[in-house]
């Protein structure tokens, strides 16, 4: 934990509302140390827009860990910046004394601007309302270990389910599609006996929202495996489409 | 019989009259029932969409009421139990170890250095089987065995292996769980759900809890709700204390707003102290983060034998290592409850021995750990946590061993509640954490999750009904009643009055401030000098706050200084009342320590003659004394003892 200080120049995207048209401001700030968060360098921005009595930068975060999905900025064109991992757990030794960074919100017509950094994403929660569940009710259930599953599916399905929903994937996509986020609820239930008995009304219906949405098609380019701050897979999306074909096929719509 | 002594009116606990492992079976074969018919004309706002809120909101949705849910943040996923990483318990005994729901009821009382009320204990010990069954059901990738059956781990406080878990990624399932089972009663049309919005105020009508306030934080319009009873489950309150591993937005204006109408406080001093959190590194940081628990099972605690020994932690040889839990306690080693952990981390810091830039760590090594089942085996159990180490701190753990201190996690405090969950304010009920009723003095790792389902899936359901069954001949209530108009009244004053400070301090400067008086005096070690002074400095503060503090911006729009202004003042009000608590409990019990209480060896002395209750605390009103109410703790199923973990 050896710490120095950065002076840094910020690029930063400032939209008044979700009818303001927006425009970046640069800002100068020194000393930020290394040992800080990407965040908590814009609280310290903000603490002195503040002291100077300017309207501080919003942006969306909560946990700070990591986990809750919050936090959703392009940062020098990179959805959550350079490294692999949310904004928030992004630090500053990430970069160098001197820099220059851009900050954006997510730019996607699914995701509309509310206030500069922070964007509306609740058309994630409606895909996932269209299907991404088990119907099962409270008090229904078995006892747990009477559905035994092989380790490996349990994984595999864990590694789907661990999606924060943060949407770096619509973010880094040119098409802004959202389907490495659909593929990753269908694909957890899928793997899963508890999933399977809806598996065909789940993937059309959660499509069909995802299309409603207006996110765009899957051009199969990738970059929303690689910008997931949750390294979720391809291979996903190969099941969805696989899923979402067999349903197709079996129910003819 | 469990209940020799009972109290009439708001402070009756209800709790059944019947034998201890009787009394939940008693109580939902004995509490009334509302009619599906009828339930589709009765209203119910859940606060919050935590593990609490999600779950006692989808299960009343699937039972037919209407309800509504509201959460500040942008969906209902993103609350903060999905940042519990170690994993949930239940006397599910799959391992065979010897564990029943007995002995988690035990463990839970005595880890909460009895001062927990025995039937809600028990209650949650039975339900927590259900919980798992429930969440499976879901399909919440739990970790699994070869043989495709669940896998357990142990965790602080108990010699058995009852926790369930999902990589270091717990809340995280359960909270996707519980949200695609409110998502489910969203599509059905039984829930609405209103995100980025807050709680502002509690509407009170003749008595009884009918309704809210609340702001759309986009818009910043003020909203009128109306309910037939209303469910806090707004979460703790750590945040008081600034620097803590909760969420930046966690808060506690919900239970505080129903504190100020009426809603008793229970135990607000008791707060939990994680041992294992990443330490403490410049004045600009933000939170604290949490290591997950779990990883006591593999790593051992140390620090040098000699003061000051700056060497590196791989050069200091075996025998001039320190490994003060095993020293200390030979029967649970590095897994004593966490309570026990702080303060021994404290200790050894405070008498110089600490680590680190600061002086004020302790190392977590799990070299031991990896020589004896190899970096891949270790890398699956915790690989996500290594990685957020690494993050944070920029070194790898697997090569030097972590720096951890306590911080800040958890209030066992909250509203006072009868066995009903239901709080001093009839149709006013609180769940989850935002409660205080299962932890006593002192929660157990992989508690917290347990309660929360344990109270939103299992009991909500069944005890809100009861409450419900005498309202099927209310009716729709009316938001025009001049109950609501003066609730928003009251609101929209409030919200001027901080809008019109015009000071030049930001108000996160006050928060810091009143985290530091906070953290020094009603921290990890109390004593009553200190507490006196806090309460002054607290409301030194306050005052500062109401003449110094600048908000820009407007109210009528996004604005995330207000929401903080918000939130801050009514922590500072909390705070003083946190410190009048921990003052008057004259004993140290759990999270609890006041320094002029304590053994001959540094053990928390508990004084079970004068202080074996819950204080439940009275809003006096504006700069008045609070009131204090005592529910006498009475244990007939279990042997009240020294706590010991040696």
């Amino acid at each position: 934990m050896s710490e120095s200080t950065l002076n840094l120049t910020l690029k930063i995207w400032r939209q008044k509302n979700a009818t303001d048209a927006g425009a970046f401001v640069t800002y100068k700030l020194d000393g930020v140390s290394t040992d800080s968060s990407f965040l908590e360098m814009l609280d310290l921005l903000n603490l002195q827009l503040i002291e100077q009595g300017e309207v501080p930068v919003a942006f969306d975060h909560d946990c700070r860990e990591g986990i809750c999905g919050a936090c959703s900025m392009v940062i020098n064109g990179r959805p959550h910046g350079p490294e692999r991992g949310t904004t928030c757990q992004l630090h500053m030794r990430a970069f160098r004394n001197g820099d220059t960074i851009v900050i954006e919100p997510w730019r996607a017509k699914s995701f509309p601007v509310i206030k500069d950094l922070v964007v509306n994403r609740s058309s994630f929660d409606r895909i996932i309302s269209a299907g991404g569940f088990v119907s099962v009710n409270t008090g229904a259930a078995q006892d747990a270990n009477c559905i035994p599953v092989p380790k490996p599916d349990a994984d595999e399905a864990f590694d789907a389910a661990a999606c924060i929903g943060c949407g770096a994937c619509v973010a880094a996509c040119k098409n802004a599609s959202a389907m490495l986020f659909v593929a990753a609820k269908v694909s957890h239930l899928a793997m899963l006996p508890q999933g399977r008995v809806e598996r065909e009304a789940r993937v059309l219906k959660m499509v069909a929202q995802m299309d409603e949405e207006g996110f765009g098609a899957c051009s199969n380019t990738g970059a929303c495996s690689a910008e997931c701050p949750k390294n979720i897979g391809l291979q996903h999306i190969a099941r969805l489409n696989r899923e979402y074909q067999r349903a197709s096929l079996l129910t003819g719509k | 019989m469990a209940s020799s002594t009972r109290e009439t009116g708001p402070f009756d606990a209800r709790i059944p009259e019947a034998p201890l492992g009787e009394m939940w079976t008693t109580y939902k074969s004995t509490c009334k029932l509302v009619s599906p018919a009828n339930k589709r004309n009765l209203d119910v706002i859940v606060i919050g969409t935590g593990l609490a809120g999600a779950s006692a909101a989808a299960t009343l949705g699937e039972l037919g009421y209407n309800v509504k849910t509201f959460c500040f943040q942008d969906s209902p996923r993103r609350a903060h139990s999905i940042a519990a990483q170690g994993g949930i318990n239940a006397a599910k005994n799959y391992q065979n170890d010897g564990d029943s729901v007995y002995r988690l009821f035990y463990e839970t009382i005595k880890g909460g250095d009895y001062r927990a009320r025995e039937a809600n204990v028990h209650r949650l010990a039975e339900v927590s089987t259900s919980i798992i069954d429930q969440c499976v059901a879901q399909g919440v990738p739990f970790a699994r065995e070869y043989g495709g059956m669940l896998d357990n781990r142990s965790f602080g406080g108990t010699q058995v292996q009852r926790t369930f878990y999902a990589r270091g990624q717990t809340g995280q399932q359960l909270l996707l769980g519980a949200y695609s089972a409110l998502s489910r009663q969203v599509a059905s049309g039984r829930v609405t759900q209103y995100s980025r919005h807050e709680l502002l105020d509690i509407v009170i009508v003749d008595g009884k809890a009918r309704g809210i306030i609340a702001r759309d934080l986009v818009s910043g319009a003020i909203e009128r709700h109306s309910a037939h009873a209303v469910v806090l489950c707004s979460g703790g309150y750590g945040n008081v204390f600034f620097l803590s591993t909760n969420a930046m937005g966690s808060n506690v204006t919900a239970i505080w707003k129903a504190h100020k109408r009426g809603a008793w406080f229970g135990n607000p001093c008791f707060t939990q102290i994680h041992p294992t959190c990443i330490p403490v590194h410049g004045e600009h940081q933000s939170k604290l983060t949490l290591m997950s628990e779990s990883l006591r099972n593999d790593g051992r605690i140390w620090v040098p034998k000699a003061k000051g020994d700056k060497r590196k932690p791989r050069d200091i040889p075996e025998a001039e290592r320190d490994y003060y839990l095993e020293r200390r306690y030979p029967a649970f080693g590095n897994l004593v409850p966490r309570d026990v952990a702080s303060r021994a981390a404290k200790e050894r810091c405070d008498a110089g021995y600490g680590v680190g830039s600061t002086a004020m760590a302790v190392y977590l090594d799990f070299a031991d750990a990896i020589k004896r089942l190899g970096q891949a085996d270790i890398s699956a159990k915790y690989g996500n946590l290594f990685e957020m180490y690494e993050k944070i701190s920029g070194e790898n753990p697997y090569k030097t061993p972590m720096q951890i201190y306590p911080a800040i996690h958890y209030t066992m405090g909250g509203l006072w509640v009868s066995y009903e969950l239901q709080t001093t304010v009839r149709g006013l009920f609180a769940a989850g954490e935002a409660n205080f009723s299962d932890h006593g003095a002192n929660r157990l790792g992989a508690s917290a999750l347990m309660q929360g389902l344990a109270d939103g899936y299992f009991v909500l359901p069944y005890t809100l009904g009861n409450y419900l069954a005498d309202d099927i001949r209310t009716g729709k209530i009316d938001t025009n009643l001049p109950e609501f108009a003066e609730a928003e009244r009251a609101a929209t004053e409030r919200i001027s009055q901080v809008m019109g400070i015009d000071g030049p301090t930001p108000v996160d400067k006050f928060h810091r401030e009143l985290g530091k008086v906070m953290w020094d005096q009603c921290g990890m070690a109390r004593n009553s000098a200190g507490l006196d002074k806090a309460i002054s400095d607290i409301r030194g503060i306050r005052e500062e706050f109401w003449k110094k503090a600048r908000i820009p911006g407007d109210a009528n729009e996004l604005n995330v200084e207000l929401e903080k202004a918000l939130r801050i003042a009514d922590f500072m009000e909390l705070a003083e009342l946190m410190c009048i608590d921990a003052r008057h409990r004259e004993e140290s019990c759990g999270g609890h320590f006041r320094e002029e209480f304590q053994t001959e060896e540094g053990e928390a002395l508990r004084n079970d003659a004068d202080f074996s209750y819950v204080a439940a605390w009275q809003y006096g009103g504006p700069d008045e004394k609070p009131v204090l109410h005592k529910e006498p703790l009475t244990f007939n199923n279990i042997k009240v003892q020294a706590r010991s973990y040696k």
